[in-house]
């Protein structure tokens, strides 16, 4: 094994190095992972996390663990930004209903893609209501699927009751340049967000 | 023969239970680990140390995610949260936070967002 880096302190990369985090949401089977899958600059990785629960039965039987074990999984990939930035894509669990479990999942993101699949807008609701009930800023991504009809921009903006702030950008998810253009248009609407509060203040 | 041994790697609860000595979750400063948290190993490892003490050493020499770590070691991020809380409080981890947006006091980073904004214009 070789540890002669620690001989050397002033390791520029590691000493520099730093992180962002944005999250990919959305309901079941929108493209969540596919998406992360294309733009990541690593073969998609996941994490597991066991949670606890206390048994909401009540009649459960005397002498049988009363809490039961539940692994929420998570796909993740990074793109390198630059020397010392790296930029990591998580997408989040497929059952929504352990996100509140999850600590800190949407805590210090920069902000969430929530992927729509036209042709089940109700899939992605409870996602949408989860950015804005934690205030998390979000860009709406349409997957076009091979059978997805074309449905003006701003029908489904009614559908999804979505402010006229948020941006709603169609993609690919499969495609890396469509999935990169979306979370570009994340950033940009990350940017005016910020220069309307410089603004404001 | 040989007689029967002791599993040397038992999986699941039970080799959690040892890897953390029984205790289910972080305290002190890896309490607030996020999955985005870049490790960064301070010191090199010593002989003795528990073996996943040694691969987070290892593996760490450059940055790391938390999460990363989790998936190359096959690890939950609870449980790697309390070996990672032992590493923290001896000194031989550092942990970087994630930049989030909003910096509490400090405002919107927009030099940050130009920042990644740039490098996924590169991609």
């Amino acid at each position: 094994m070789d540890f002669k880096g620690f001989d050397h302190p002033g390791r520029q990369a590691a000493g520099a190095a730093r992180s962002v985090k944005v999250m990919i949401a959305g309901g079941f089977g929108t493209g969540k992972t596919t998406m992360v899958r294309s733009v990541s600059d690593i073969k998609p990785l996941t994490t597991e996390e066991t949670l606890t629960q206390a048994s909401a039965d009540d009649d459960h039987l005397i002498g049988v663990a009363d809490k039961t074990e539940t692994t929420v999984s998570l796909d993740f990939g990074k793109i390198g930004i630059n020397e010392e930035l790296v930029l990591y894509l998580f997408g989040t669990p497929g059952q929504e209903r352990f996100w509140f479990l999850w600590n800190g999942l949407f805590k210090g993101a920069l902000g969430a893609v929530v992927l729509v699949d036209t042709r089940r807008l109700a899939s992605s609701f409870r996602a949408i209501e989860e950015m804005e009930r934690q205030n998390v800023p979000f860009v709406i991504a349409l997957n076009v699927f091979p059978d997805s009809q074309q449905h003006p921009i701003e029908e489904i903006r009614d559908a999804l009751d979505i402010s006229p702030h948020t941006p709603i950008v169609a993609c690919d998810a499969r495609d890396r340049a469509s999935s990169r253009d979306v979370l570009i248009a994340l950033i940009r609407h990350l940017k005016e967000r910020s220069a309307v509060a410089l603004e404001s203040r | 023969m040989s007689a029967p041994r002791r599993p040397t790697d038992p999986s699941g609860l039970e080799r959690y239970y040892v890897l953390t000595g029984g205790r289910s979750g972080p305290g002190g400063s890896a309490s607030s680990l996020d999955v985005a948290t870049l490790i960064v190993s301070l010191t090199a490892p010593v002989p003795g140390m528990q073996h996943e003490h040694e691969e987070i050493l290892r593996r760490c020499r450059d940055p790391l995610a938390v999460a990363e770590l989790g998936a190359h070691l096959g690890l939950p991020f609870n449980i790697l949260a309390v070996l990672l809380a032992d590493l923290l409080e001896a000194g031989r981890v550092e942990a970087r936070d994630p930049i989030p947006a909003h910096d509490a006091g400090r405002g919107p980073d927009l030099a940050l967002l130009e920042e990644v904004l740039s490098g996924l214009q590169r991609l």
